[in-house]
């Protein structure tokens, strides 16, 4: 049976794995490759790397980080930053990323999500949404370059219609980061992620306010996500990836043991 | 020594293929020369993206009849795999056809596709490449597209239908999930590649 699965996602500033609170005032967490070796090991079942300032300063991911992760690791990972073109995206894969996500410039120029799937096929397309409650207007809305406070800006789009476009372009998989429970670990968005489910026929992760292990066995039960991706939970040792699969598993939810 | 050669498919996947022999001790080549190719001990014919790019690919390379006449033993990857079949439906393409098997749309039976993530095997055979393999090992997947279980399958799998995960023909090894990217399950895989004795 189809496992789901555990993501610990890596935060990249400048070659080291960093963690905001909603997106801002980023610490320096450690090294990427230890790091990532280390969640591996742990039973991690897929590692995402967003390099957070790409999309900001118009850089593209520094790429001598990927070939040293895909030397070491031995389960599939994703790179996420700046990605703006067919080009771009091929050097990635071709260092030995397994998927590249895009964000900002799906957002600039949605084409690029076909031309990706024409390139490199669906199964390594992934689409990263940044979505924000606005309590004023009653609905979730797209953000774009939020890598960057000074940039971040709300898109014309909303969430639901954004998740039908994507999907309809050729996406492989979506990520939902759910903006305004981001590193606040007060558990995941599960009604915009129900929600969200019910538009989404491509794999959909969960991201943005894992705290506790509960939460993943909530998101997992009451959102049938695929996929539960978090940060600062397993950077700060809060939560252990081998305990967490242990209570998954307890909880009835399918697991791939460590 | 001779040597290990991964074909150079021009596909995404090749250097974490690369680096999973690596893992294993053994430093491969990668090629897409012919007679590097016809010379080689053992080879990988790694692939990701679709049928009908990959197969221009090879035929661009001019390395289909190479890869058909070969006689040592040939380990497909994922779009490897499927190519290692007759045809595939994936833009409808003519495939190597060395073992007689059609690649289609897999039938998930309503469950979201692509099929992407960990996911175990059944009827798992005694041939050497599944030698210490169990139906509680998880394996990653990554498809929209599958061979059925046939004469075949040396593994399958199931998601809404059974579909096959490893298939072999004599010198010839497909394997629908990414070995290089399931973690110590996905290296036995490749461990028994390297081992394997025709």
């Amino acid at each position: 049976m189809l496992a789901k699965r555990i993501i610990p996602c890596l935060d990249v500033r400048d070659g080291k794995v960093v963690k905001g609170v909603q997106f801002r005032n980023h610490e320096i967490i450690g090294d990427i490759v230890p790091l990532a070796q280390r969640y591996a090991e742990a039973g991690a079942d897929e590692l995402v790397f967003y390099d957070i300032t790409a999309s900001s300063d118009g850089r593209v991911v520094d790429k001598t980080w990927v070939q040293r992760i895909a030397e070491v690791i031995d389960i599939p990972f994703c790179v996420a930053g700046g990605i703006k073109t067919v080009d771009d995206a091929g050097k990635i894969l071709e260092m030995g990323a397994d998927k590249i996500s895009i964000n900002s410039p799906a957002l600039v120029r949605p084409e690029l999500i076909t031309e990706l799937n024409n390139s490199f096929g669906q199964q390594c397309v992934v689409v990263g949404i940044d979505s924000f409650f606005d309590v004023a207007s009653g609905q979730y809305q797209v953000y774009q370059f939020t890598g960057d406070e000074n940039r971040t800006q709300k898109t014309q789009w909303l969430t639901s219609d954004w998740v039908a476009e994507v999907q309809q372009r050729g996406a492989g998989e979506i990520v939902l980061n759910c903006m305004n429970q981001d590193g606040v670990r007060q558990g995941y968005d599960i009604a915009q992620l129900q929600r969200i489910r019910n538009l989404c026929n491509i794999p959909l992760i969960a991201s943005g306010g894992a705290g506790s292990m509960t939460h993943f066995t909530e998101v997992f039960k009451q959102a049938d996500v695929d996929g539960a991706l978090a940060a600062s939970v397993f950077h700060k040792g809060i939560i252990e990836i081998a305990a967490l699969k242990a209570k998954l598993i307890a909880d009835g939810i399918s697991i791939r043991p460590r | 020594m001779a040597q290990l050669v991964i074909v150079d498919t021009g596909c995404a996947n090749i250097s974490s293929v690369y680096f999973a022999i690596k893992r294993l001790g053994v430093d491969a080549v990668i090629s897409h020369n012919a007679k590097i190719i016809k010379a080689a001990a053992k080879v990988i014919l790694p692939g990701v993206g679709t049928a009908h790019n990959a197969m221009a690919k090879l035929q661009q390379a001019e390395l289909i009849s190479t890869l058909q006449s070969l006689q040592q033993p040939l380990l497909g990857i994922c779009l490897g795999m499927q190519m290692l079949n007759r045809d595939s439906m994936e833009g409808n393409v003519a495939c190597l056809n060395l073992i007689n098997g059609d690649v289609l749309p897999l039938q998930s039976a309503g469950l979201r596709l692509p099929h992407m993530g960990w996911n175990t095997l059944c009827d798992i055979s005694s041939h050497p490449l599944m030698t210490g393999f169990t139906e509680q090992d998880y394996l990653y997947f990554v498809h929209s597209f599958a061979v059925a279980p046939s004469q075949y399958s040396l593994a399958n799998c199931e998601y809404g239908t059974k579909f096959a995960a490893v298939i072999g023909n004599n010198n010839v090894i497909g394997a629908q999930f990414h070995p290089e990217r399931s973690g110590k399950t996905g290296a036995r895989l490749l461990h028994n590649f390297l081992e394997w004795q025709l």
